[in-house]
């Protein structure tokens, strides 16, 4: 915690959990599709559905897949927004499993026919965590550059990826490696210290037995 | 690495003959690497900010529930026919608190300070106390790095969130770093800045957390007044030479204390407290259609 996250952050307000944390969690959800949302599916589950709506936490959420920041004042007009932008949307309530009060389960598909399913939650403060990305267990905050690799589970992958790492001089700043059983579906989460080239990317969605390669860029408009 | 304790930024300032607000200013150059430019920069825009939040607000704009909007415009009036027995000063710190409070709760921009429900205590004794002494913008500013820096060690060692530490931990806290500001733009050094904060802490301990309806806006927008106006007594008392008999880290201490031992359904569940009332009930019922 900072000095500007006691006088800070500036937001549109009335709930730093449920309304910054809200934008913040669509916000990096749209930057890992990495494409302009078409279709986004909202569950709310919790505290996010008993009181989001009195919270604007709907409203904040399509803002933040439309790409705006917590202090946008666009944000309680995010509705007629994404309608002028042809974002279709749905929101529901849902009961996730052992999830935290105020979760959300975003199902979104891009312009060009990527789709990506996230479930976040919303710390407080306007801290968020994605909790899981197309099912599979993640745990990051979206504050670093983040390569998330799914692949087949079995030895060597996490050789390639790091090596690519080495190579590009890129400094690994958190690790997590996690599959759903033996064999199976694997996913490892790398948070870095500094962005990675568009060509280290594509390089890596070539390699046989990767089956999906997402990145969140701090950069705007990073495309890949 | 912030300070644990405010003993460590007092002995800081004096050790170094530096005001406390440098001390703090200081701190944040190193912590996230930027010029001395940078920070007080970024200390400016959120004073600025809600220099804006204050001017924009909408007299016209209803909350979610319906339950909140309209109040500043009440007190404002209230203030101006002069029927207020509070006087002028404290009269208008009351409308802008209450303006701020209602602009969070519609969905306005605001600067979190330390939290959204919060956000009105530093800005209503602040922008008063600069319409009315005529002080400078940087100033201003130092006093901001002030509140700042007590806020950082009340997160530091207990909360700044009712969901973890009651409102004692939003209201509380917002009105002992508003409480050091203003000692410090009233001359205060060092010692009667963090005594400021620490009476201004102890009168709102056990305060709870007991949103109707789960939603930032009631009791939380009224709550504004109480921390805002609790701030400017316990400046005054302070520069009276007035001390908190129990050392202002210690309060902090007591103020952890307390929100641990407070339940669940006063920390912010909507459970509790106001909330639990017939009234409260209602309104949640309705809400939830």
């Amino acid at each position: 915690m900072n000095l500007f996250d006691i006088v800070g952050p500036v937001m549109v307000g009335p709930s730093s959990s449920h309304t910054a944390g809200a934008v913040r969690i669509g916000y990096i959800a749209h930057l890992l599709l990495n494409e302009k949302v078409h279709k986004a599916e909202i569950y709310l589950h919790g505290s996010f559905l008993a009181t989001g709506k009195g919270h604007g936490t709907d409203r904040a959420i399509i803002a933040g897949l439309l790409g705006m920041h917590p202090e946008d004042e666009r944000i309680p007009n995010s509705f007629q927004v994404a309608k002028e932008c042809g974002m279709e949307f749905t929101v529901a309530g849902i009961e996730l499993r052992d999830a935290h009060p105020n979760s959300v389960l975003l199902k979104l598909t891009g312009e060009h026919g990527r789709e990506l399913e996230v479930q976040a939650a919303s710390l407080g403060g306007g801290r968020i965590k994605i909790c899981k990305l197309d099912g599979l267990e993640a745990n990051f905050c979206g504050d670093y550059p983040t390569l998330i690799v799914h692949n087949q589970d079995q030895p060597g992958h996490v050789a390639e990826v790091t090596s690519m790492l080495a190579h590009k001089s890129v400094n690994i700043a958190t690790m997590q490696l996690y599959r759903d059983r033996r064999g199976g579906n694997a996913v490892m989460i790398i948070e870095c210290d500094k962005e990675l080239p568009k060509e280290s990317i594509e390089w890596l969605e070539k390699l046989e037995g990767i089956r999906k390669v997402t990145y969140l860029s701090l950069v705007e408009n990073y495309e890949f | 690495m912030s300070f644990k304790s405010l003993k460590e930024i007092v002995d800081c300032a004096n050790k170094e003959k530096k005001p406390f607000w440098r001390v703090i200013l200081e701190e944040d150059m190193s912590e996230r690497m930027v010029s001395e430019e940078e920070s007080f920069g970024t200390m400016k825009g959120m004073y600025d900010t809600m220099r804006m939040a204050d001017a924009s607000y909408d007299e016209k704009l209803k909350s979610a529930s319906g339950l909140v909007g309209g109040d500043g415009k009440k007190m404002k009036e209230a203030v101006e026919a002069g029927k207020t027995m509070a006087g002028d000063f404290i009269g208008d710190v009351m409308v802008k608190a209450l303006k701020m409070g209602e602009s969070n709760a519609c969905m306005k921009r605001i600067v979190a300070a330390p939290t959204a429900g919060s956000c009105g205590v530093m800005p209503a004794v602040f922008l008063t106390y600069q319409e009315k002494y005529k002080v400078s913008d940087e100033k201003m500013i130092e006093a901001m790095f002030v509140a700042a820096g007590i806020g950082e060690v009340i997160a530091e060692r207990a909360f700044i969130a009712g969901a973890t530490g009651g409102c004692q931990a939003e209201i509380g806290s917002a009105s002992a770093m508003a409480a050091g500001g203003l000692a410090y733009l009233q001359g205060g050094a060092e010692e009667e800045i963090v005594h400021a904060a620490a009476m201004s802490l102890k009168n709102l301990l056990g305060l709870v957390c007991d949103p109707v309806a789960g939603l930032v806006e009631v009791p939380c927008v009224k709550r504004n007044v109480i921390g805002a106006v609790n701030a400017i007594t316990s400046a005054d008392m302070a520069m009276a030479g007035i001390v908190s008999r129990i050392p202002p880290d210690e309060v902090i201490d007591a103020m952890r204390a307390v929100g641990m031992a407070l339940p669940g359904t006063l920390k912010e569940t909507g459970e509790g407290g106001l909330a639990a009332t017939p009234a409260g009930e209602e309104i949640a019922r309705r809400m939830s259609k």
